[in-house]
């Protein structure tokens, strides 16, 4: 359904104020390459600036990629033009992470969820458009009358079905969950999650699921995509990428994150990787990973590693494992 | 001998437009010498206003310490005066708290905010300041320090900012460490780093320290005891092991239960928490949990079950069906 080919997305720095120049490029997505099938839920992880939020805002055109193509059902989205982007984003549609700021604080709910229904002309009758309104509250577990209220006095799990029945409004067939659940409560983040299932379920949607949270990840996704600055370093399906994880980056990060079981925390050795995460505007040569990385040895520094299919299904960018 | 710190009975309230919010109703727990405490909950259950209420911190108005003791080392803070009050925040407790960017002061440098602390509160020179700063940054795994002693916060990454946080908390050698969700604003793997750091040197150093988190996870990982915290109140307290195989208040029970864990089997389903966060300014009567308890009674709704021992000896729990919670605890982790 989906396939990103060679994607880049390069923002440039520019240095004075009056003639104004040049200096570099932040290189937020650099060559990334994947494709989702319909139905399925496809995870991209990694940390903060490792583009994962990047790589989604270009799949909706929120972004002009810089190189690279994206193809929705065949199509090329990254040359699109505005006005052909119109009929692209009634199929298309996303979730923000923060539910606070992605819903515009002075309309009513009701509204907020007729929006895109109203921009796209879809149901020009009032009325109807109401009864659709109710219909799509209660599908994400809201009392149709939440429609009447504005999104203050609602709480955090609420507010986020808001943004969830907004983004089913145009009967979409593809959804970008940017960090959907994150900025959720712990019990009420399951909530959502069981919601978001449902739905893939009930309207046969297919999800690019970007977290950072691995065990939601985990829990929610058929094929998973770790990135580290701009590139993604390892893909598999899910349970292959858990059980089997093969790079030294996704080694890492799975041995970072604590288990909430004293008992299995007492017995686990875990190796933090050492130092942080560089700056994508002069990103390391060869591998990005080789400074932090336990197995780099000089080849690392040099070569760029290419994604490999080690086992079927399974890639991964390094060429120390196999 | 008495612990460090032991709370007793806090409230602190806030008076806003819709009504008088409880945000700590009835808080009391105690933490030993060179213990790791945590104090876990969600939003708004009360988590950070209490340990804001122990530092006395809370901006008056609106909130207000209405009742309760804080002992710490023997006196109780909330019989101190402002000035007495500013030399114990700092000197005697240190703090850790989520953002570091807001924490530190950007238009100092690193060092400066390191040997301000060192120089109001241990009144030694400059160079001895410096010296000790210099310390302190390659205790926290800084590497560079001399450099980094110079720079503005900006200069900083994440990670670096908080080692930074705990290099000032640590510096007039506290006894105490309180840190408000310390690692929260971190990536996994920088939060991995922090967090080994700031147990090697509680144990190191012999600081004891209060964690407010909602992470779970993080608890596991370092805390020997545990508050659970929901709409104001503890509702359970033990060993972290007692909280996390032998839980006894529903709550706890249903918190564990809604995180997928990576080191179990994909379960087909999530099992959350059921309803909505509790507002406080609409308490009742009896338990806060009780909308959303799948243990709930009728006498749920006619008191607030009072923090009683359950399970093993420090173990408490305010439910009035914790013992049969312990009995059915197979079926539920």
């Amino acid at each position: 359904m989906l396939e990103v080919r060679g994607l880049a997305m390069h923002f440039p720095i520019s240095e004075g104020v009056v003639f104004s120049r040049k200096i570099g490029d932040v290189k937020a997505v650099d060559g990334v390459d994947f494709t989702i099938g319909r139905g399925e839920t496809l995870g991209l992880v990694g940390e903060s600036g490792c583009g994962k939020t990047t790589t989604g805002r270009c799949i909706l055109r929120l972004e002009r990629p810089t190189a690279g193509q994206i193809l929705f059902d065949g199509q090329d989205v990254s040359s699109m033009e505005r006005k052909d982007l119109v009929g692209l984003r009634r199929r298309m549609q996303v979730i923000f992470q923060d539910p606070y700021s992605s819903l515009n604080p002075r309309m009513k709910v009701g509204d907020i969820i007729a929006e895109p229904i109203k921009v796209h002309g879809v149901e020009p009758d009032a009325g109807r458009r109401r009864a659709r309104v109710s219909e799509l509250l209660s599908v994400c577990g809201l009392d149709p009358k939440f429609a009447d209220r504005y999104p203050h006095e609602m709480s955090g799990g609420q507010r986020q079905r808001v943004g969830i029945a907004r983004a089913l409004a145009l009967d979409p067939e593809f959804i970008v969950c940017d960090e959907a659940v994150s900025a959720l409560d712990v019990s009420i983040q399951a909530q959502v999650v069981n919601l978001l299932e449902d739905l893939r379920e009930r309207f046969n949607l297919t999800y690019l699921f970007i977290a950072h949270d691995l065990s939601v990840v985990r829990h929610l996704c058929q094929r998973v995509a770790v990135m580290y600055l701009g590139r993604i370093v390892e893909m598999a399906d899910c349970d292959e990428l858990f059980d089997n994880p093969l790079h030294p980056y996704t080694q890492a990060l799975l041995s970072a994150v604590p288990i909430p079981d004293p008992r299995v925390e007492a017995t686990r050795q875990f190796r933090p990787a050492p130092g942080e995460v560089p700056s994508p505007i002069n990103p390391p040569s060869g591998c990005v990973f080789h400074p932090r990385c336990p197995m780099a040895v000089e080849e690392c520094k040099r070569a760029r590693p290419v994604l490999r299919e080690l086992r079927p299904g399974h890639w991964v960018a390094c060429s120390e494992v196999n | 001998m008495p612990p460090l710190l032991e709370v007793r009975g806090l409230h602190t309230e806030f008076r806003t437009g819709a009504g008088r919010v409880p945000a700590v109703d009835g808080i009391s727990f105690a933490v030993e010498q060179g213990e790791t405490v945590a104090i876990v909950g969600e939003s708004g259950s009360g988590k950070s206003v209490s340990a804001l209420s122990i530092l006395r911190l809370v901006a008056d108005p609106p909130g207000r310490i209405t009742a309760g003791e804080i002992l710490f080392d023997g006196r109780d803070l909330l019989g101190l005066g402002e000035e007495e009050m500013r030399q114990i925040r700092g000197r005697d407790i240190g703090m850790v708290f989520q953002e570091p960017m807001t924490s530190l002061n950007p238009v100092l440098t690193i060092g400066r905010q390191i040997t301000e602390t060192l120089e109001q509160h241990q009144g030694i020179d400059r160079p001895s300041a410096d010296r000790r700063a210099l310390e302190l940054l390659d205790m926290v795994g800084i590497a560079d320090a001399a450099r980094r002693l110079k720079q503005y916060p900006h200069q900083l990454s994440g990670g670096m900012r908080q080692r930074v946080m705990i290099a000032v908390a640590l510096a007039c050698n506290p006894k105490l460490i309180i840190a408000d969700e310390p690692t929260t604003a971190l990536d996994v793997t920088i939060q991995a780093q922090i967090l080994e750091l700031m147990k090697s040197l509680s144990l190191r150093l012999n600081v004891a320290l209060v964690v407010i988190t909602h992470n779970l996870g993080v608890v596991a990982r370092y805390a020997h005891r545990v508050n659970v915290m929901y709409a104001g109140r503890i509702v359970e307290s033990g060993p972290a092991d007692a909280i996390y195989h032998d839980p006894r208040h529903p709550y706890t029970i249903a918190l564990l239960r809604s995180v997928p864990r990576l080191d179990r089997p994909r379960q087909a389903r999530l099992d959350p928490v059921d309803g909505q966060p509790p507002d406080l300014t609409r308490l009742d009567g009896g338990c806060a949990f009780r909308p959303r308890c799948r243990f709930a009674v009728e006498s749920c709704g006619q008191a607030v079950p009072p923090l009683a021992p359950a399970g093993e000896a420090d173990h408490l729990s305010a439910c009035f069906r914790s013992a049969e919670l312990g009995a059915a605890r197979n079926v539920a982790a």
